[in-house]
């Protein structure tokens, strides 16, 4: 690896002329010159690329990155610059940012500030002007791996040893870190739709992305969002026609209270599970969960509906994923049969499960989109069906 | 789904000949098609009039037909094969149509044949706008507003609705002229009357002008199991108001936020299914406006397009191999994505680079015509280029343009330092408002005179960040010059040229070529290039892989850019380099991408390693399964020498790419590059016109008499020698058409101070200029010991027309055996003595017996595919075999040909396209593309070339003569042929009198300034069926200028030369002796 980089350096070093240094620095050695974007300092975590060609702003702003430094694959980024609808969630939670080129200029009508202005504000550390694709082939081959961005240390066997010691996501609740401190009722900027909430929906949140809050409103729900360590007692007592478990960063397998909790839910009422939430309830229902190589981050993952066999182009922001059951795709869980209802056709990995005695389906992929494709949608309708009926 | 088995034989229709708006990537789209449909075992019928594609090659089809794309001719072949489906999405507008109206006429259910792909309702419901703005009502997308209207009545009524400036196009133009934008109400008259008049049904669309929004595209693909999935979005760099195929466009789209793609998306995905397009690809325009977002749809193409072929390109997803299996039933998700093979074909691409493409316009062939861009496309071709920031990628697709420009070169007109700030500032927005082929140019020119962005945007209306991006380069290039100019002067420059080696890479990085660098530093490509060698600032090389590297890519389809990994990593195979043509440009088309690919497959058949370089994505010698290996790069010396380094192949190919890499062969050489067949020493013998004349005299083989002057004075003596008519040649022209022939010598006082310079520097050459010579061409292959004379074409039209512009016939059809075995003879002595290995073609003229050498081009030349397709022997493919070492002897070569057909080449042109340009032919080419017509004898030959062509010869009616004096002898036989077919003659003063004199009954009618009606009236009113003008001398041809241009506006078949006019009538007597039948080449060649 090392004799790689001197010559990387070699040329890499170039673009910087007049522009503030940064070297990234991977686990095992490999090493990255360019320069500063947004906050200066140093910052580490685990290193995942993302291949959505737009829609910075809201990954920059989705709680799933906590723990995590994010990759673009698409070079072109900030182009359109930072405006102030699209956002996720009220700060920025993951911990490094890595593009090839970002734009100092931005052109939208809607946008209020440059891309690094705003990552600067948010004291987000990252780098741009390196070799983005030859990062990302090096997760592909090598598997997910810890990362440090510095503008300050350029001792790459140092940083290598930070990087190394640096907290992994296996093994640690990130979900504490990102959910929200007290229970909030969500509404819409465009107000809620004239016809009075049909619904009484509990939004469990473990790093909700405010998409699925809107989506949910937009269907006519009124929404509560309660914190992860909210009991389940407590969340009955508020009597809700249904509970969606929302996305979040990190190793589901930690987040036991969670777990305990889908467990006092499940059969009391319909349960939507969404990402975290889909490999929470999953944990819930005795299945396993296991971390994927490198993950799935994009928004062009194709997953077919195991039912209709339509296919459907999805957004997908996730690490760790559930494995398929040792029986095969129907699963005996204490709650009855759990069939796998979606399919990764890229992997093969699980995208969706559903309870055959108890009203709770989930799925591993984000139907709120934002960034990514609508195919979707109609998820959240069938979440209105089940508390229907 | 599994495939259908209910369908067996399916016939595909392609585009037809190469025009504006309709080029290779059609061949490219069918050939996909046809190999895909036969790889899942059905029969591919095909028709296609265009002899130079890929797709009319006997192995790519199971029944090829070289036939005339109209409803009569494919009503046969249905009869004859019996096909069950027609698979027309893939044949372009011309496919698209000639299916529609098979239905139309009752065809397919007459002989119960499906349309598979598209129905018939889905494909009008696309097509025709009113329907198309019902739909979009339907499910809620805007559309801009428009009317319909009659008259001009009701037009003057509705404007107001509308506002200017307003959109005008006439409904169901013949060669889908009308249409342009008014900006006034005396424009707005203006054009609705001329809409209404050249409108069939009389009636025009008048359209809301959104001129200034944002424009953008998606490629659209659905599945019967309605999978939708986008395989490409692709944002204009102009605006609204010039169409996507002469706009700068740039894929991914850049400046939208998910937010407003998706809303796009999903109103892409609402029209494909409400248009109910079942399978395939389409393509959808639409408009954004970047004040506050509204999205309206443009249109619809319920096909693959141009679109998807840079789409495919830039993607690396095949959308017309995929939208053939579609429609035979498959899903996405059953098919895999051949590149990264274990995932499938059911996702959208992702891209993580910058693909740029720039149209390639021709203007400089046709002087007398705007250059302004407008919602009617004008470009020939295009490039594409491929960078890791729009700044690489902008830069690679300028010098792969071929015009000369190694990048953002000044356009700034000399003096202009004189000019005030005022004088800039007003020449600067006229440029920026008004969008030309150059305007990419003079936004440099802006910025480098100081306007600021804003201004800049005011008045161009293209998007900010793409004029940031530009101002980048221009920021960057002063720096340079801050930088590095001084201490450069020319006494020491080559000796030591230095440059701070971060300055330099960042100026690759920005897409900066070496010819520019040196440009900027006062120095030359060769130093640079050293010196960036020494510096080792390389490029690498990286995968198109249709996936962002998420996934492993198999297919080495690459593009260079200076980052640090390279992923190329060559094998150690036998490789040859094949160098590609560039972009397509009159004089340069398909027919050499038709070698290029040609020589592919004969270096795969002997077990090479075959290495493609070129940079057009309309081709098919850029699917990235045609070579082993695919470089998507600029043809230019710097860009290829990389490669070669990289790949280090046993030799490069450089004469079956026309003159573009031909051009490369010398200095490659001095690089120590080995060049493969012909060598670049004897090229340049056949290249340089004094050499060349040296070795004919040395083989005492004639050539007009010529010489080569330096001064006007000098020019005059000449052409005094040789003896006017002469041919004039110069080596630098101050714009307008190059070659020109001159009578006398006012004619070429005139020329010499109007047209060009001539000067020790830039000399002109002087032939003399052979007059009612008969022009031949001869392709033929030599292996240095022995030569292969493919075909002897007899072109129709007299030499002064340019080769590639008259039709010829092969065999010959007037010149007798004597003069054929005399041109093999001189042929073969020309190839031996320049020991060409590989391809020659050279061009003859034959006067009073005496056969004069025109030119000799070492190379591949435009009639290959002809000759190849006429003889039924692969020539460009042979030649590749003799390039490789082996000898014609051991490739069983047929003795000589006996053909029991004839084919005639007939030239397209793009006349119509450009208002106010003379339709008259010379020597320099204007036409797009050709067709071919194949039949028992030479007149129904040429008559099916002239259906082929669109100039529908008429059975009965009236024939309009006027012709100069010197026609006025030959046009009497004629004449007398047209009446005893029974057809009437009109015909102007001199020349009826001339007829009458030999008794002929002529009605005499008016010239244009002679009053009314006249002539160009009588055209309009549809009471001409055929026109024969010939016109010599300035006022003549303008005298009858509206008459040939009325013609060609409505569609009469017009003949300027008299050779043509014979050759019409002959084919006039075959179509009336019976109709015509169709047979397959491969029937033709059963040997
Ligand atoms: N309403 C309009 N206002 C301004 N420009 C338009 C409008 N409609 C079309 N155009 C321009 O004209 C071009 C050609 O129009 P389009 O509808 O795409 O016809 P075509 O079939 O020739 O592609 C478009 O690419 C666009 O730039
Ligand atoms: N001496 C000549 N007399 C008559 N016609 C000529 C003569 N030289 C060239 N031409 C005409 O001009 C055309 C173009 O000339 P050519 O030398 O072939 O240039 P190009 O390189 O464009 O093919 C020829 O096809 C021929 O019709
Ligand atoms: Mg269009
Ligand atoms: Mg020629």
């Amino acid at each position: 690896m090392y004799r790689r980089v001197a010559c990387v350096y070699e040329l890499l070093h170039v673009m910087k002329m007049n522009e503030k240094k940064a070297i990234l620095v991977l686990e095992d050695g490999t090493c990255f010159n360019g320069c500063s974007l947004g906050a200066a300092g140093e910052t580490s975590g685990e290193l995942v690329f993302n291949t959505s060609m737009m829609g910075y702003q809201e990954i920059l702003t989705d709680p799933s990155y906590a723990g995590q430094i994010v990759a673009l694959t698409y070079p072109l980024i900030g182009n359109y610059g930072i405006n102030e609808e699209d956002v996720e969630s009220y700060r920025l939670f993951l911990e490094g940012f890595i593009v090839k080129e970002c734009s100092p200029f931005s052109s939208n009508w809607r946008s209020k500030i440059d891309l690094s202005e705003y990552l600067t504000k948010n004291g987000i550390v990252g780098i741009q002007g390196i070799d983005t694709r030859s990062l990302t082939c090096h997760i592909r081959d090598f598997g997910s791996q810890q990362g440090i961005i510095s503008t300050v240390d350029f001792d790459m066997i140092r940083l290598q040893e930070k990087a190394k010691s640096a907290p992994g996501l296996t093994g640690r609740d990130l979900v504490a870190k990102v959910t929200c401190e007290k229970p909030y009722d969500w509404v819409n900027k465009e107000g809620a739709p004239h016809l009075s909430p049909r619904y009484k929906v509990i939004v469990y949140d473990c790093g909700v992305k405010y998409s699925i809050l809107r989506k949910l409103a937009h269907a006519g729900c009124s929404v509560h969002v309660v914190p992860a360590k909210t009991s389940f007692e407590t969340v009955l007592e508020m009597n809700p026609d249904g509970i969606v478990l929302s996305n979040g960063p990190g190793d589901p397998s930690v987040v036991s209270y969670m777990i305990k909790n889908i467990k006092g839910l499940l059969g009391k009422r319909p349960i939507f599970g969404i990402c975290l939430g889909h490999q929470l309830l999953a944990l819930a229902l005795g299945l396993k969960t296991s971390k994927l190589k490198f993950g799935h981050h994009g928004g062009n993952q194709p997953v077919m509906d195991l039912s209709t066999k339509k296919v459907e182009i999805t957004a997908q922001n996730h690490c760790f994923a559930v494995e398929i059951p040792s029986q095969g795709m129907l699963h005996k869980s204490s709650y009855g049969d759990v069939e796998i209802t979606h399919l990764n056709l890229n992997d093969k990995s699980v995208e969706g499960l559903k309870c055959h005695s108890v009203p709770a389906f989930s799925v591993q992929y984000h139907p709120e989109a934002s960034p990514g494709p609508h195919d979707a949608d109609y998820l959240f309708d069938r979440f209105l069906q089940t508390m229907k009926s | 789904m599994p495939k259908r088995n209910d369908i067996e034989k399916i016939l595909i229709i392609g585009s037809g000949p190469i025009v504006i708006g309709q080029a290779c990537e059609f061949d490219y789209s069918g050939t996909q098609a046809c190999h895909a449909l036969r790889e899942e075992g059905y029969t591919v019928i095909l028709v296609n009039s265009n002899p130079a594609t890929i797709m009319t090659d006997p192995e790519v089809a199971d029944k090829t037909y070289i036939e005339p794309i109209t409803t009569e001719i494919i009503t046969k072949i249905i009869e004859k094969e019996r096909p069950q489906a027609i698979l027309p999405t893939l044949g372009g507008q011309t496919g698209l149509n000639a299916a529609v109206s098979l239905a139309e006429k009752g065809v397919l259910d007459k002989f119960n044949v499906e349309l598979i792909g598209a129905k018939l309702k889905a494909i009008k419901m696309a097509e025709d706008r009113s329907q198309f703005k019902a739909a979009m009502g339907r499910i809620g997308v805007q559309v801009p507003e428009s009317v319909y209207v009659n008259s001009l009545d009701t037009a003057l009524k509705i404007i107001d609705a509308i506002g200017f400036p307003a959109i005008i196009r006439a409904s169901f133009t013949l060669g889908g002229s009308g249409g342009s934008t008014a900006y006034n109400i005396e424009e707005y008259k203006e054009y609705i009357t001329t809409g209404l008049e050249t409108s069939p049904i009389h009636e025009v669309l008048v359209e809301r002008s959104v001129l200034g929004w944002k424009e953008y595209e998606l490629e659209v693909m659905r599945d019967l199991k309605d999978n939708v999935v986008i395989i490409c979005s692709i944002e204009n760099f102009d605006p609204m108001g010039v169409h996507t195929g002469d706009s700068i466009t740039v894929a991914p789209a850049q400046t939208l936020t998910d937010m407003e793609y998706q809303k796009m998306r999903d109103a892409a995905v609402r029209i494909i299914r409400e248009i109910g397009v079942e399978t395939g690809g389409s393509n959808i325009q639409f408009s954004i406006n970047p004040e506050n977002g509204e999205m309206l749809a443009i249109e619809m193409n319920p096909r693959v397009s141009r679109s998807s072929a840079l789409a495919s390109k830039a993607t690396g997803f095949p959308i017309a191999k995929i939208a053939a299996k579609l429609a035979i039933g498959y899903t996405l998700d059953e098919i895999p994505n051949d590149i990264t093979r274990y995932t499938p074909a059911c996702f959208e691409p992702a891209i993580d680079y910058c693909v740029v493409k720039i149209p390639r316009f021709n203007f400089d062939k046709f002087p007398d015509t705007t250059q302004e861009l407008t919602i009617h496309m004008k470009s020939v071709g295009e490039v594409m280029a491929i960078g890791r920031t729009f700044k690489e990628a902008v830069g690679k697709a300028i010098r792969s343009l071929e015009t000369g420009r190694s990048g953002f070169d000044p356009l700034l007109p000399s003096g202009i330092d004189a000019w005030t700030a005022e004088q800039k500032s007003e020449y600067l927005q006229t440029k920026l408002i008004t969008p030309t082929p150059d305007r990419l140019w003079h936004i440099a020119d802006a910025f480098r005179l100081g306007m600021s962005l804003d201004e800049i945007y005011n008045y161009s209306r293209i998007d900010k960040w793409f004029l940031y991006n530009i101002k980048q380069i221009t920021d960057l290039e002063n720096e340079i010059k801050q930088r590095h100019l001084k201490g450069n002067d020319a006494s020491q420059k080559n000796r030591d040229f230095a440059m701070d080696a971060e300055l330099l890479a960042k100026a690759k990085q920005y897409g900066f070529s070496d010819i520019f660098l040196a440009r900027l530093c006062g120095s030359d490509e060769k130093t640079i290039r050293e010196y960036r060698y020494r510096r080792s600032v390389r490029p690498v090389f990286k995968h198109v892989d249709t996936c962002a590297a998420e996934f492993k890519a198999f297919t080495p389809y690459l593009y260079s850019t200076y980052e640090t990994s390279c992923e190329a990593d060559p094998t150690t195979k036998r490789k040859i380099i094949i160098l590609g043509s560039g972009p397509n440009r009159i004089g340069q088309g398909i027919e050499f991408d038709y070698c290029c690919v040609h020589g592919v497959y004969a270096l795969k058949e002997l077990g090479y390693e075959t290495i493609m370089v070129n940079c057009n994505p309309e081709t098919v010698s850029t699917d990235y399964d045609t070579s082993d290996r695919l470089y998507f790069e600029p043809l230019t010396m710097e860009d290829v020498l990389e490669i070669i380094h990289k790949e280090k192949p046993e030799g490069v190919i450089v004469q079956f790419g026309g003159q573009t890499p031909l051009k490369l062969a010398v200095p490659l050489e001095k690089e120590g590059v080995k060049i493969l067949g012909t060598s670049p020493e004897n090229i340049d013998v056949a290249e340089d016109r004094e050499r060349f004349a040296l070795l004919m005299n040395r083989l005492g083989l004639k050539q007009p008499e010529n010489g080569c002057a330096n001064s006007a004075e000098d020019a005059k003596k000449i052409a005094k020698r040789i003896g006017y008519p002469v041919l004039l040649r110069p080596s630098y022209v101050l714009g307008g058409s190059a070659m020109r022939i001159v009578y006398d010598e006012q004619g070429l006082e005139h020329y010499i101070s109007h047209a060009v310079e001539v000067s020790p520097e830039h000399p002109v050459l002087i032939d003399s200029f052979l007059q009612d010579a008969i022009e031949i061409d001869v392709d033929a292959i030599s292996d240095g010991e022995e030569v292969f004379i493919g075909g002897v074409m007899e072109h129709i039209e007299e030499a002064g027309v340019h080769s590639g512009d008259s039709a010829c016939s092969l065999p010959p059809y007037s010149v007798n055996n004597e003069i054929i075995e005399e041109l093999k003879k001189e042929t073969r002595i020309i190839a031996l003595a320049l020991n060409v290995i590989g391809l020659i073609n050279i061009q003859y003229a034959v006067k009073d017996k005496v056969i004069y050498v025109l030119e000799v081009n070492p190379r591949a030349s435009r009639t290959i595919p002809f000759v190849s397709k006429a003889i039924g022997v692969p020539m460009a493919k042979i030649a590749a075999k003799v390039i490789a070492g082996e000898k014609l002897r051991g490739l069983n070569m047929p003795e000589n040909i006996t053909m029991r057909h004839t084919a005639v080449k007939e030239a397209v042109f793009p006349f119509l396209k450009f208002k106010g340009v003379d339709t008259l032919l010379g020597p320099e080419m204007k036409s797009t593309g050709e067709v071919m017509g194949l039949d028992k004898d030479f007149g129904r030959a040429y008559a099916k070339a002239q259906m082929s062509a669109n100039y529908c010869l008429p059975l009965v009616g009236s024939v309009f003569i006027s012709v100069r004096d010197k026609d006025k002898k030959p046009i009497v036989q004629i004449a007398k042929k047209l009446l005893q077919m029974g057809f009437k003659i009109t015909a102007t003063k001199g020349t009826a009198a001339a007829l009458s004199e030999e008794n002929i009954s002529v009605t005499p009618v008016l010239k244009v300034i002679e009053g009314r009606p006249n002539i160009v009236d009588h055209i309009k009113n549809n009471e001409v069926q055929l026109v024969i003008n010939t016109a010599e001398g300035k006022a003549a041809q303008e005298a009858s200028f509206s008459i040939r241009r009325t013609a060609l506006t409505y569609q009469i078949p017009y003949f300027t030369t008299v050779a043509g006019a014979v050759a019409a009538v002959r084919a006039i007597e075959a179509l009336k002796s019976g109709t015509l039948d169709v047979r397959s080449i491969q029937e033709c060649h059963q040997r």
